[in-house]
């Protein structure tokens, strides 16, 4: 069989006329003319396969690059902020000589297709980030959203995710501390499987992605280089090359979590003994991201002879190997002196290391096969200078009816009994119900430093042994608020996680996010991006919290529907102290329930309105900052001074479902009364934010009251931690064991 | 004087550190062995951690049963060296023959990880002596493969022996026979089980719970007591 010449530099030169398959490979005409022109000729082969991923919506962030800017423009003044965006996750300052970096990422295509190693990949990658910072990880986080709970192919892609979790991650040794699990027809098809990281660190062990000093070299570490999770290099290969090989390969990668746990051992032993200058993680678009962005973000040029590469499959082509995005592959560069030693400390942990290419004083970045130069490019214009769109965009027409239809005028219960009702409606809905049946398939203790894990309202680690030092992690966001109005529900998603990392005692420090829409061609789509963006751009300015960092995940609809538009918000937060966490269980009989906050009619997007009328319209309840602020601020205090043995965040379902919540962890049922103003409906399902009700002994009762009320906090007394049953005077008594069947019941019933 | 108790690392293994603080919270020296070396420091005691040695590739245990400081382990084991073998330390001791049985996977198919209630069925083994026989304790369980088999001749003579250290009560979480949670040697100072002891000594962490420092302590009282 005959073989095309090797498409060198001098060969892409020779035969300008060669047409390349840059259409299959996702790039517009007018994106391939800018390669040609910025080269000065046709790319080669191995510079198109490049081109194509890194300037792919994933990586480049083409489409949403010019709303992101506002993170930037409008970040607040913060201390805390050691490393900000642009590295491979965000650096945050947590005192004591400890920094913390976290991050949240989107796994979403690839779990759909392929649930368990979607998932498992998922996870494997942003851990990867978080090593290439530096940083020991030290817990995971899984916000995720499937199609309804009971549509037959939920029950294929929900299993799958949850265990490729757990495979990947118990496996790693990292304890799953927090997350959500959402269900709504919106995600049928497009299900959200989002990923997010802690790792801890000292200040001075901060790692960045750069190759820097001419003649350090480039060593590739970790897994073998195969065809797994190649896209379009597989039309490319055919065309260019004979097809006496395996073609058809599997675009979902394969995780090996051994392999990771290896990597994460023997990288943090070489940072400890200072050998790294810079390194850089293979996810997406693998070799060809991790070469230009070491060389660009760096003083100068790089040069790798991909022969070298190790691989898992010896027919690959360059363009494949370029493109390949096998997983648990790392890239780090070494001065020459240290190489010995580094690779010494990969053989000790069973970890093949190669050096692949080193550090020159050139400003290209220069890639050969066989002998012959095949890459000759800029770095800067392969990972910085790709296209930037300004997308069309435009409030949809719908919008306005949508917001019409007021969630207010549905039929409310109207007698006790049909509260009663509703209320058990609403904690066994898939969405209310507990997630146990998830959550025990992740190991929450490993590492032994878990404070807090889910479902308590932010997941805990303790960082610091000697003094208790620790760092909370929240995840939330609501696509049926952002639908309604995506400014005012990116801002409450904001608002949810800040809410929850104070409920348990920490401090917000710093937030990232994960931004899940529909297709960024369709400009009602993209309205709804602009307008998340802005309200969380504008929200974590008043906040104070500015975001490290994030994912985008474009594209998620299937033909026309697109998902809810969904920004899913991490805050995180730290606290001097451990032992002053707040949990969520009721911890003793007597003492007294105070809802903190202000509670209006708001049902808009609500659960209620979801589980008993199925309904979704009107406007999400309204965001108050400073109120949330105040209120968070009330509730470390509380925490630090020992004034409160409990507390829950209000927010989906309202105060009953945060109630029946509490009651049930702690075992331990509550008394309340509807207080003056307002009605038993509105008390036990309105959703109004910036609310939290906490448990106060009555020794600290006057010290609480004389706190809220020096700082003008409306507090209202509600009840009692009493008994066996929650009680609301005069309408209805509902015994824990009949909630307990409610609330766990549900989820085994449809999944197990 | 105190007591040292080695903790092997193998690739894979994941609670290795956490073990060692438990050593130290029940007030004895933790020493890092490596799965390469066979030198076992001249500790006094073998703890083998819980994690996912060699990747569970093959079987549970299976290959990091081969590993060289094994070769040490089993020796020394025999001639009474207390051996101590968590989740999937108990899961090397069984492919090691150390003690007798296996693990199969949990008979739901799932990972497990909850706060697990257990009767302490035998409290005159080296590691278990500070607690009293018939004491109902709670300790972490998080697994795949948990479920105890083994011939009904062994279980019998396990159980006329009063070699079953450790049942499950209240729910058999994994499918074990005779809710064996943890067995002994004839000898009594190879113990293995299933739930996590280790991420069961600070009453901040985890579950909040402290039922799992006596393991510690027993050994501490035994080794500086000899």
């Amino acid at each position: 069989m005959s073989r095309t010449p090797l498409d060198t530099v001098e060969h892409a030169t020779a035969t300008p006329d060669v047409e390349l398959p840059w259409a299959e490979l996702g790039l517009k005409k007018d994106e391939y003319e800018r390669v040609v022109e910025i080269l000065g000729r046709r790319p080669t082969g191995a510079e198109l396969a490049m081109y194509s991923v890194m300037w792919s919506e994933h990586c480049s962030y083409k489409s949403s690059k010019v709303h992101l800017r506002q993170f930037g423009e409008k970040a607040p003044e913060s201390e805390a902020m050691l490393v900000g965006i642009g590295e491979n996750a965000g650096v945050v300052d947590v005192g004591q000589g400890y920094a913390v970096t976290f991050k949240v990422e989107s796994h979403n295509h690839p779990s759909y297709v392929e649930p368990y190693q979607g998932a498992a990949t998922g996870v494997g990658g942003i851990v990867r980030d978080i090593i290439a910072m530096g940083a020991r990880p030290v817990a995971v986080v899984d916000p995720l959203r499937f199609g309804a709970a009971d549509h037959p192919d939920t029950k294929r892609v929900l299993p799958g995710v949850v265990a490729g979790i757990g495979g990947y991650g118990n496996c790693l040794g990292l304890p799953n501390i927090g997350g959500e699990v959402v269900f709504d027809a919106c995600y049928q098809g497009n299900p959200l499987v989002n990923a997010g990281a802690i790792g801890v660190m000292r200040h001075e062990d901060i790692h960045l992605a750069k190759a820097s000093g001419a003649g350090n070299k480039v060593i590739l570490y970790g897994a073998r280089t195969g065809g797994d999770g190649i896209g379009g290099a597989s039309i490319l290969a055919s065309e260019t090359f004979d097809d006496a090989k395996p073609s058809k390969r599997p675009a979902v990668q394969v995780g090996d979590p051994f392999q990771e746990k290896l990597l994460i051992e023997c990288t943090l032993e070489a940072f400890a003994e200072k050998l790294v200058v810079g390194i850089q993680d293979l996810g997406a678009a693998g070799l060809s991201c991790a070469t230009s962005e070491l060389a660009s973000n760096g003083s100068g040029g790089m040069r790798v002879t991909l022969d070298d590469v190790p691989l898992r499959d010896s027919t690959l082509s360059p363009e494949e190997i370029l493109m390949s995005e096998s997983q648990e592959r790392m890239c780090a560069v070494v001065e020459p002196e240290k190489v010995d030693r580094f690779l010494e400390i990969c053989e000790k942990w069973d970890v093949i290391a190669t050096v692949i290419g080193e550090v020159t004083d050139g400003d290209r970045l220069e890639i050969f096969w066989h002998g012959g130069k095949i890459v000759d490019v800029d770095p800067r214009t392969v990972a910085h200078d790709g296209p930037v769109y300004e997308r069309p965009y435009a409030r949809p027409d719908w919008q306005d009816a949508l917001q019409a239809d007021d969630a207010g005028k549905l039929p409310r219960p109207r007698s006790g009994e049909e509260l009663k009702d509703q209320v058990l409606k609403l904690v066994s809905s898939p969405n209310q119900a507990s997630k146990q049946w998830i959550t025990q398939q992740y190991d929450h203790f490993v590492q032994g430093n878990t404070v807090l894990a889910q479902p308590e309202d932010s997941g805990m680690i303790r960082v610091d042994e000697e003094s208790g030092l620790g760092v909370a992690i929240a995840t939330d966001g609501n696509g049926r608020y952002a639908k309604l109005d995506p400014y005012t529900g990116a801002q409450l998603a904001l608002a949810e996680a800040y809410r929850n990392v104070a409920t348990t005692g920490a401090k917000p420090l710093a937030v990232s996010d994960c931004l899940n829409f529909g297709s960024p061609e369709d400009p009602a789509v993209m309205w709804q991006f602009a307008e998340a963006v802005r309200g969380l751009a504008d929200g974590c300015l008043q906040l104070g919290t500015p975001v490290t960092g994030g994912n985008v995940s474009l594209y998620n609809q299937t033909g026309e529907a697109a998902i809810h538009p969904t920004p899913v918000v991490a805050v995180l937060g730290v606290i001097d102290d451990v032992a002053r966490r707040t949990p969520v269980a009721f911890q003793e009989d007597g003492q007294l329930l105070y809802l903190l906050g202000d509670t209006h009619e708001e049902f808009g997007g609500s659960a209620w309105s979801q589980v008993i009328h199925d309904h979704l319209g009107g406007l999400p309840p309204k965001v108050d900052l400073e109120r949330e602020r105040l209120l968070g601020e009330i509730l470390i205090s509380a925490s630090r001074d020992g004034m409160i043995d409990s507390a829950h965040d209000l927010s989906d379902g309202g105060l009953v479902q945060a109630v029946v919540e509490s009651a049930l962890q702690g075992g331990k049922g509550a008394r309340l009364v509807v207080p003056d103003g307002l009605d038993a409906f509105t008390f036990l399902f309105s959703e109004s934010a910036g609310r939290a009700v906490v448990a106060v002994p009555r020794s600290e009762e006057v010290r609480f009251n004389d706190m809220c009320g020096a700082r003008g906090l409306p507090v209202t007394r509600i009840g009692v931690v009493d008994g066996d049953a929650v009680e609301v005077q005069g309408e209805f008594t509902l015994p824990l064991t009949e909630l307990r069947e409610a609330h766990e019941g549900t989820i085994p019933g449809l999944l197990a | 004087m105190t007591a040292r108790i080695g903790v092997v690392t193998f690739p894979g293994s994941l609670d290795d550190r956490d073990t060692q603080r438990a050593i130290r919270v029940a007030g004895a020296e933790p020493v890092a062995l490596w799965h390469k070396d066979k030198d076992l420091k001249q500790v006094d005691a073998v703890v083998l951690c819980g994690g996912f040695s060699y990747g569970d590739y093959l079987r549970a245990g299976a290959i990091a049963r081969f590993s060289p400081v094994m070769d040490t382990v089993i020796d020394q084991a025999k001639a009474g060296l207390p051996v101590l073998g968590i989740c999937n330390g108990f899961q090397i001791l069984t492919e090691a023959h150390l003690l007798p049985g296996g693990m199969l996977g949990n008979d739901h198919l799932h990972f497990i990880c909850r706060d697990q209630k257990l009767r302490v069925e035998n409290a005159d083994t080296s590691w278990t002596s500070d607690y009293t026989a018939g004491q109902e304790i709670h300790i972490p369980l998080k697994n795949m493969d948990g479920r105890y088999v083994a011939d009904r001749r062994t279980l019998d003579e396990l159980e006329a022996e009063g070699r079953v250290a450790f049942r499950y009560l209240d729910m058999n979480p994994n499918g074990s026979l005779n809710d064996i949670a943890g067995i002994t040697n004839a000898a009594g100072n190879v113990v293995g089980l299933m739930p996590h002891p280790e991420h069961a000594v600070e009453s901040l962490i985890g579950t909040g719970r402290t039922d799992g420092l006596p393991f510690f302590t027993s050994i501490l009282k035994k080794l500086v007591n000899a």
